[in-house]
């Protein structure tokens, strides 16, 4: 009883310690913003411009795959037209947040984990400490706010170079009439519920992830073993927190029938 | 002797584990002081006490006049632009070359424009033979160069009082003297308190002006480096001449030798 | 040199985001920005509008001219009050028009066709259409063959 006790009061203090950590990193205000703006330009260089070409060559594959797959099944009801609307909200509602994030905590939320937990192991966090500079603000904040910048960046690039190879497979290879590849589209499409609620979901899920990802390099136990452990926990954790806030945000948004 | 850093009754607990127990000393205004004792002793916490990065579980560490368990965060900060410290590792951030790293003090501390920084900038880098390294990234420096490049970041706002973390850890003999000269030059030069956090033994006696020998969480000698190696203490004595068996145990505490071998 | 070359690459990112953003909203969604603004809204009450929903589209002659705005229970004749919002260049429909809820295809979406009048006044903002026909609801559909098969006996 004691030991379960213990452990449920072990959990809430470390979802207590992270959302301090978190608050902590987005309110202590730069002291000179050229430096912060310099800083943030950097994390979106190595968040989102290095995750781009994983990003575009997935979104690619997936919206071929996806064009094959919904092609095969709608032709037999001979309505293979419909192929742009199932390409289309497949991968705007789900599969581009989804994919995206989980590709990201693959590729940029296991690199920051890393690179937190190295600076923490070779005590460069420490440095930044005795040498009176926050690394909340210095190192924290940038990797958090540019995280969360490029994430749903990434997620509509992922969907458009989808639905654009999706297009190229339908209408040169199969043969679906193009403008009714469009159209169908364009009828069953909304800005609103589906572009809009995509975004929206990328981004609840780049908090999620990059918030997992810094923490986790910011409190992993300065050794190899650490780093390792660390890194592995934040893609396992921020896999499973976006797959669990994509039910909830679905059942939230398209749930109402 | 005027008192910079002065540690009252500490205690210091991680977990269950005492590190320090009850320890009480003194680190004298402008003099250099060797802190020392053996691997696993906390010689590393007792600088991050004294920076305030970790809390005691009782006492006090005065810096400066200032309590440094009692101030605030703002009052933490501002004390430590006062203080240097040259982390084991040297602690270069790895993503900026030696030049920015030693920049970033003056950048973040200081209202000097860039040209004023650029100077003192060389001139910390001059001091410490490292001028010709500025534009080169910490990975291409090796372990003695990185150091050294560390120092002159560690002094680049002028402080009162530097700390070094285990400076001539695995270093060569060359890196050592160095790094022994260097320590010494700057005390001399400047006035900065110094204190030195490192188990080579002669390397810190030869420019210590005060020592203190720390053993199982408490301190077991304070005093100038000649008292030090007069003393007839065996814990002393063990540790100046490395003998493998005296009053800290060759063997880790273990059940009866013959009785765990017969046992199965 | 190096943070310069990095920050042209996080322009062309972000660049690229935005040209992915319009490309989603335009081609895909096929949001045209001024659709909202030029239009007159007409009304017309169904007996049962089976399936249609907002926004589905509006047409004469099967060339899509507006759109649906809202459905709503009107309790007053037990009805549907369907609103659409036709386009402003297309203001010459007859107010004697008929309207109907047709299906694209055999399981395909619902969608709205006006039939032209005879009249020479035209719909204006607020108007209402009288002559509706209801969407064909496939269970009515069997229902009234089994009842006309049975009459033949």
């Amino acid at each position: 009883m004691k030991t379960i006790y213990l452990a449920i009061h072990k959990y809430i203090e470390s979802v207590g310690r992270a959302g301090v950590f978190l608050f902590q990193s987005l309110f202590r205000l730069p002291v000179r913003w050229d430096e912060a703006i310099r800083l943030y330009l950097k994390q979106i260089y190595s968040v989102g411009v290095l995750s781009l070409i994983i990003i575009m060559v997935s979104g690619a594959f997936i919206g071929m795959v996806l064009a094959l797959q919904g092609y095969s099944i709608l032709t037999s009801y001979g309505s293979e037209s419909a192929v742009g609307q199932l390409l289309a909200l497949t991968l705007l509602r789900e599969l581009g947040p989804v994919v995206t994030g989980l590709l990201f905590a693959g590729r940029a939320g296991s690199a920051l984990t890393a690179e937190i937990g190295l600076m923490k192991t070779t005590e460069q966090l420490s440095s930044y400490e005795m040498m009176g500079i926050d690394p909340l603000r210095r190192v924290i904040a940038p990797r958090l706010l540019a995280g969360v910048t490029c994430m749903p960046i990434l997620a509509i690039i992922f969907s458009a170079v989808g639905i654009w190879a999706g297009m190229l497979v339908s209408v040169q290879w199969l043969g679906v009439d193009e403008g009714s590849f469009w159209s169908s589209m364009q009828q069953s499409v909304y800005f609103d519920t589906d572009i809009m609620n995509g975004v929206i979901k990328s981004l609840v899920f780049a908090i999620a992830v990059v918030w997992i990802a810094v923490y986790q390099g910011y409190v992993c136990q300065p050794t190899s073993e650490g780093i390792g452990r660390a890194t592995t926990r934040t893609v396992v954790l921020g896999s499973l927190a976006i797959l669990g806030l994509d039910f909830l945000l679905t059942a939230a948004m398209f749930g109402d029938f | 002797m005027e008192v910079y850093v002065d540690v009252k009754n500490l205690s210091f607990h991680r977990g269950d584990r005492a590190i320090y127990e009850d320890i009480t000393l003194q680190i004298p205004k402008g003099k250099i002081t060797a802190v020392m004792g053996p691997s696993g002793v906390g010689k590393t916490t007792l600088l991050r006490l004294i920076g305030g990065q970790v809390e005691a579980s009782s006492g006090s560490i005065t810096v400066a006049g200032l309590d440094v368990a009692q101030a605030s965060r703002k009052e933490l900060f501002e004390a430590r632009r006062k203080m240097g410290m040259l982390f084991q590792s040297g602690a270069l951030f790895s993503d900026m070359s030696v030049y920015e790293n030693v920049a970033l003090p003056l950048q973040e501390h200081t209202d000097f424009d860039e040209a004023m920084i650029r100077d003192i900038v060389l001139m910390k880098l001059q001091s410490v033979g490292l001028r010709g390294a500025a534009y080169l990234m910490p990975a291409e420096l090796s372990g003695g160069m990185a150091r050294r490049a560390a120092l002159a970041r560690a002094i680049a706002l002028d402080p009162d009082l530097v700390m070094y973390d285990e400076p001539f850890a695995g270093q060569d003999p060359i890196s050592k003297g160095v790094l022994v000269e260097l320590i010494k030059r700057l005390n001399r030069a400047a006035n900065i308190t110094s204190v030195l956090v490192s188990h080579d033994v002669e390397e810190s006696l030869s420019i210590a002006d005060h020592v203190c020998l720390l053993s199982a969480g408490r301190v077991i000698l304070a005093g100038t480096p000649d008292e030090v190696r007069q003393s007839s203490d065996p814990r002393v004595v063990q540790f100046l001449q490395g003998q493998a068996d005296g009053p800290v145990g060759f063997h880790y505490p273990a059940p009866n030798y013959e009785a765990q071998l017969l046992e199965a | 040199m190096k943070d310069a070359k990095a920050n042209v690459l996080v322009g062309l990112f972000m660049l690229f985001g935005v040209v992915a953003f319009v490309y989603l909203a335009m081609q895909v969604s096929g949001l045209a920005f001024n659709e909202k603004s030029n239009g007159y809204t007409i009304q017309a009450h169904f007996d049962d509008i089976g399936g249609l929903t907002d926004r589905a589209k509006v047409t004469i002659a099967g060339v899509t001219v507006g759109r649906v705005e809202s459905i709503e229970y009107d309790k007053q004749y037990y009805m549907a009050k369907v609103t659409m919002s036709i386009d402003s260049t297309v203001d010459n429909i007859p107010t004697d028009s008929a309207i109907a809820i047709l299906t694209s295809g055999l399981i395909g979406e619902k969608y709205l066709g006006i039939s032209i009048g005879a009249e020479e006044d035209v719909l204006k903002d607020g108007d209402e259409i009288y002559d509706t026909q209801s969407a064909l609801v496939l269970e009515n559909l069997i229902g009234q063959f089994l009842m006309s098969a049975g009459g033949d006996e």
